[in-house]
């Protein structure tokens, strides 16, 4: 890897009113590698890619392009000099058709005006390239998962045959599975000499796929490393400067209370939505932190939907305290002390032109009605907890909230969902495309929580996440529970990852981990070694 | 670098710009200078004792405004939660249908029936509110078809009030509203003024303002986040055509007669004008009533020019219209970022304003 590089930024600086955003950053891409960019939220991974992409015009510093300085005054400059860009959320028009969609701006002209034949021509031949051949381009992008819209936006992206790709956090909402798909078109396009600059919070993704990176903490350039050079550890430590010891730890069995003898808080019989989830029987109990596990699209997300309301269950019933409940919209759910933090942050979280401190008290004030408006101590109290708890930066509260990292948004909304004092939190994806450090922040504030009584429901994609979390953990595949696990601490991804892969023949150890479920609320307590055993079994097989 | 104080007097400058409404405001003003240029007297208030209050151009214009005040305080509400109510002109309409025929019918010019004739209008405005809000927050449909259904049918509803007449009534206290004076200002204006600071006191003060723009911003997130939607939703459609029901009673109560089919005729489109000039997208979430009250003001003033300039009837729409695009031109992002760049190229240091902009 000799050749010159494509893309040079050197001593770039910008800034926001009061923020320094980037303070001389120097970036280098070269054709033909995978550059990953690394940083905590807030370090200017963002910024840098939007200087480079025209969002940003820079106050100071160098792009060089080709060879050639360049003065980017919009996006379209950059996708002129052959830069493309694939954000985290999938920037497409979803009633558009598919192939509209690739061939949006680059429609094949015929002698009448668009050849719409010709367009949807091309823009399969587009998507043969990256394996997506078999789609139907005059289906509507609405009927494809989030993780084919994101390969079509990688496809459009590209149809300018740019020699720079940037794809911003593009795993975010990828199964497994998906991402192989995905890196197999990055190891392509590597090879016909694409310059890919590479966001990702995955540190396996990174260590799989990158060739180089460049670390950022604070707008600063932290340096340059060959990824083969640099470790996990020092990565790490390079990216939020010190070392990271929650990482690692274990799941320790907390304060010694066994699974099956903690006092029920919320016990679901039955519960399902057709369509959404089938008939579930779940118990919660109080102080316990519950995992959900389970890939994109087993049923995790729509049964915690179901235990707040925000979708209404057409069957079973859920006991809360002791006493039939129906919760049928979320402010049934708010108003029974439970709290939903949705996996999608930007269309079900964050009200984005609201101000930080607006978008913290909106869940008291919607649960006290418009006509009791909180006090303004009583709102500054809230603001200041959170912010100062949490540490969410900037903290300011009248700053817009769409003009956070999304790990501080994270921060403001889990503070807007404790502001209301819920029994029972349920947080799904809490940590999705925030940075490590930011992570280990909210996870060590989810176990305090369930340490002060409060009941957790933990849903994430990132198994050995649930794996150190939960105290017991709830597999879902296909739309049904197929399995819970105490974890005693012996449990890790691997064990979870064994009952989700599985199918028909472990029918029977499933049915036995079903058992420790059914004997939950129950006084008697066999139950604790049940999950454990089950899964060294497995692990055998 | 630039010194501290001049960049914050320039900042405050800026962010003076960016409250849209001020743009109205320099409007109106020149709007009037143009009236003085043609006649100096223009701006000159009499009192006179023949009507116990204040008489001249400006009160005439306040006047004028105040039905519109109404409209556009809760056409902003509306329009606030990513909605519209098209059906305000209609709302119009009927409370004074029904205050005119209730008048009429009873004969009486007591007190306490122009009381209840008023009661009666906002009653029955109120419930064309109602079905607007139930078609959108309960059935679900889009408020513009709603609200266009209930903009077609509430006329036809003040013509069967009527029976398709034009009807005149007689009451002095309620001719009083829109015609009496206090302490020398006219009723109108004041009732106008204190009904808009009340609506706005009350959106403010209490939680009403954050649920609405919190809806209008996105309203699946606000639903999750324990807001009452539909509730709130409803409750604006309401309020809206009871503004409305008030508007249509200054409208009436100046003449003692409703016209059904010009009374509120196409006023929800000056309504929609008076929010958007006011700053508030027609997006919905970020509103601002007082920018909405300006807005009003500006479109009397504007009606009022058109008269008193003697721009041919056939023109005025095109007058109208063109003056309100200068304005939005004036207002737009665009214009602001393209001098901004102006000036930053002129004294080369650059200006993070409009990155964040």
């Amino acid at each position: 890897m000799s050749h010159e590089p494509i893309v040079e930024m050197r001593g770039i600086h910008i800034g926001f009113p009061g923020v320094k955003a980037l303070d001389g950053v120097d970036f280098r891409l070269l054709p033909g590698e995978v550059h990953a960019l690394m940083g905590e939220n807030g370090a200017g991974k963002s910024t840098l890619i939007k200087c480079l992409t025209g969002v940003y015009s820079i106050d100071a510093g160098e792009i060089v392009i080709d060879g050639s300085p360049r003065q980017l005054a919009g996006t379209a400059d950059a996708q002129e000099a052959g830069i493309a860009t694939v954000y985290q959320e999938v920037n497409l028009v979803r009633n558009l058709s598919i192939g509209e969609n690739v061939m949006l701006g680059h429609e094949v002209r015929g002698r009448f005006g668009i050849s719409w034949r010709a367009t949807h021509r091309r823009a399969k031949e587009n998507l043969e390239r990256f394996g997506l051949g078999h789609l139907d381009t005059r289906l509507p992008l609405s009927t494809l998962s989030i993780a084919v819209q994101q390969l079509v936006a990688i496809a459009r992206a590209m149809v300018t045959k740019s020699h720079v790709l940037i794809l911003d956090e593009p795993t975010s909402s990828l199964d497994k599975q998906e991402v192989s798909t995905l890196f197999g078109v990055i190891r392509q396009l590597r090879s016909e000499g694409v310059a890919i600059l590479f966001v990702s919070h995955f540190l396996e993704q990174v260590y799989e796929i990158s060739d180089r990176m460049t670390v950022l903490r604070n707008g600063r350039f932290e340096g340059e490393f060959l990824t083969k050079d640099l470790d996990r550890s020092s990565l790490i430590a390079t990216m939020i400067g010190r070392e990271l010891s929650t990482l690692a730890g274990e799941h320790e069995v907390r304060d010694g209370v066994a699974p099956g003898q903690r006092e029920p808080l919320l016990v679901a019989e039955n519960l399902g939505r057709k369509g959404s989830v089938g008939a579930t029987d779940l118990a919660i109990g109080k102080g316990e932190i519950v995992g959900f596990a389970g890939l994109l699209g087993s049923g995790r997300t729509e049964l915690a939907r179901l235990l707040y309301g925000a979708d209404r269950p057409d069957s079973g019933s859920i006991t809360l305290k002791g006493r039939k409940t129906a919760i049928g919209s979320p402010a049934a759910g708010l108003a029974n002390g439970i709290a939903l933090s949705s996996e999608n942050r930007r269309d079900e979280g964050i009200i984005a032109d609201l101000s930080v401190r607006e978008n913290m008290i909106l869940a008291v004030q919607a649960r006290r009605g418009w006509m009791r408006p909180l006090s303004k101590k009583d709102t500054d109290e809230i603001v200041d907890k959170y912010i100062k708890e949490f540490g969410v930066r900037p903290a300011d509260p009248d700053r817009p909230i769409k003009n956070l990292s999304g790990g501080n948004q994270q921060k403001v909304l889990l503070g807007r969902w404790l502001a209301t004092r819920p029994d029972l939190m349920i947080l799904d994806e809490p940590t999705r495309g925030i940075d490590v450090g930011a992570k280990a922040d909210i996870i060590t504030a989810v176990q305090k929580l369930a340490e002060d009584g409060m009941s957790v429901v933990f849903i994430s994609s990132e198994i050995e996440e649930v794996a150190r979390v939960s105290d017991r953990i709830v597999v879902m595949r296909d739309r049904e529970k197929v399995a819970e696990i105490v974890n005693d601490g012996t449990v890790s991804a691997a064990t979870i990852v064994a009952v989700i892969a599985d199918e028909e023949g472990t029918a029977q150890t499933v049915a036995a981990l079903d058992v420790s479920d059914e004997t939950f609320p129950g006084t008697t307590s066999t139950s604790t070694p049940t999950g454990t055993s089950t899964s060294t079994e497995r692990s055998e097989s | 670098m630039s010194t501290a104080t001049s960049s914050t007097f320039g900042e405050r400058l800026r962010n003076v710009g960016r409250q849209q409404f001020v743009w109205a405001i320099v409007a109106i003003v020149l709007l009037l200078v143009i009236n003085v240029i043609k006649d100096p007297t223009y701006l000159s208030i009499s009192y006179s004792d023949n009507l116990g209050g204040l008489r001249g151009n400006l009160v005439d214009i306040l006047r004028a405004s105040a039905p519109i005040l109404m409209i556009a305080t809760g056409m902003a509400l509306v329009i606030a939660t990513g909605g519209i109510d098209l059906s305000i002109g209609s709302a119009m309409v009927i409370a004074g249908a029904v205050a005119m025929e209730f008048l009429s019918a009873s004969g009486s010019s007591s007190l306490g029936t122009a009381g209840l004739a008023l009661l009666l209008a906002l009653l029955v405005a109120g419930v064309l509110g109602v079905v607007n809000g139930v078609l959108v927050s309960v059935v679900g449909l889009q408020p513009f078809i709603s609200t266009l259904i209930m903009m077609l049918a509430g006329r036809g509803i003040a013509k069967v009030i009527t029976g398709g007449q034009n009807t005149t009534a007689t009451s002095e206290p309620f001719r009083w509203i829109a015609n009496g004076y206090v302490v020398g200002l006219p009723v109108v204006v004041l009732l106008a003024v204190a009904i808009v600071a009340v609506v706005g006191l009350i959106v403010r003060r209490s939680a009403l303002g954050l649920m609405i723009e919190a809806i209008g911003i996105d309203a699946e997130a606000a639903r999750l986040a324990g807001v009452n939607k539909r509730a709130i939703i409803f409750t604006v459609y309401v309020a809206a055509a009871v503004l409305g029901g008030m508007a249509g009673v200054f409208a009436t109560a100046s003449v003692m007669t409703v016209d059904v089919s010009n009374t509120g005729n196409q006023m929800e489109l000056d309504a929609i004008l008076a929010v958007v000039i006011g700053g508030t997208s027609l997006a919905g979430g970020k509103f601002s009533i007082r920018g909405a009250a300006v807005g009003a003001v500006l479109i009397a003033t504007l009606d009022k020019t058109v008269v008193f300039l003697g721009v041919p009837s056939s023109a005025t729409p095109a007058f109208k219209a063109a003056v309100i695009v200068i304005l939005f031109l004036i207002q737009s992002p665009w214009l602001h970022t393209q001098l901004a760049k102006l000036r930053s190229r002129r004294t080369t240091t650059p200006t993070t304003a409009e990155v964040t902009a």
